[in-house]
């Protein structure tokens, strides 16, 4: 199953890439949550890419990396880097999204009360992702994973086909 | 305004960042949700919360906020202020509740980094 925002082709296939990554995230903890994003917003910001795109795409990545913390027993995030667009993939080994749609929905969440005390979980980390990215797309299997992948302009003009 | 003078203004504590108090500071945002404050803080703004976990100051690092200041005499745990400390992101606390911690900046001059959810893409 999955849901699309913005296109419905695999956008980077044809692109070298200048800059790829991968960062393993550990699942069923917060004691490392939010290092990751943070080191991909350090990164980033030694790239001369504008604020506004480091900072959407720290975000999206935060949020991502939170949910696998959450959710799943163990995950990865995929940093891409081209001139024309960073490319953020969190992808999870873990319990995977029964109905998309429904966890798409603000407000929707399944989250326990060890994710509220720290200030998530009201159902929103999924549309935060899509509202900051440019193309964002959704998949996941049950009792596998999930695999996010949203992707941040930095060319206006980049339209991802 | 800068940070030393909202320190005096909330007669509030600083527990990080005794070396930037000379931060200007013109909007503030406040909220206990960090998903509202992933959608809706603006860089440079100051950061209301009652929240003291580390994922406060990771947010905030995420969206480069110029300071924390934890209302209701709320006090972090150590690990929360080492990585505080290791971020460089000032943590003030102070005993007003959040409502009088917005009030009285307000009366200041700070602003919120928005009015409204609807009066701007709120989004971008």
């Amino acid at each position: 199953m999955a849901a699309w925002k913005g296109l419905t082709t695999n956008v980077l296939s044809h692109e070298p890439a200048i800059y790829e990554n991968s960062f393993p995230v550990e699942g069923g903890t917060y004691e490392n949550a939010g290092h990751v994003s943070s080191q991909i917003k350090a990164l980033l910001k030694g790239m001369k890419i504008s604020k506004e795109v480091v900072r959407r795409a720290a975000l999206v990545t935060y949020e991502s990396e939170i949910n696998i913390c959450s959710y799943a027993r163990s995950g990865k995030i995929v940093l891409q880097v081209t001139p024309e667009h960073v490319t953020i993939e969190a992808i999870d080994e873990g319990q995977g999204i029964v109905d998309i749609e429904l966890a798409m929905q603000e407000g929707y969440s399944t989250a326990t009360d060890r994710i509220r005390e720290m200030g998530f979980g009201a159902g929103m980390g999924l549309c935060n992702i899509k509202n900051f990215s440019d193309f964002f797309r959704i998949t996941s299997e049950i009792g596998k994973g999930t695999h996010l992948k949203m992707v941040i302009r930095i060319d206006k003009d980049f339209d991802g086909i | 305004m800068t940070l030393r003078e909202i320190k005096e203004l909330l007669d509030a504590e600083v527990l990080v960042g005794h070396d930037q108090l000379d931060k200007e500071i013109k909007t503030a945002f406040g909220a206990d949700l960090m998903s509202d404050v992933l959608a809706f803080a603006k860089a440079g703004s100051l950061l209301l919360t009652g929240l003291t976990n580390p994922q406060v100051i990771r947010t905030s690092d995420v969206l480069d906020i110029a300071a924390i200041i934890m209302v209701r005499g709320k006090r972090p745990s150590p690990e929360t202020l080492r990585l505080a400390e290791e971020l460089l992101i000032p943590v003030l606390t102070t005993k007003y509740i959040l409502f009088e911690t917005a009030g009285k900046l307000y009366a200041k001059g700070i602003v919120g980094c928005m009015e409204r959810v609807d009066d701007e893409r709120a989004f971008t």
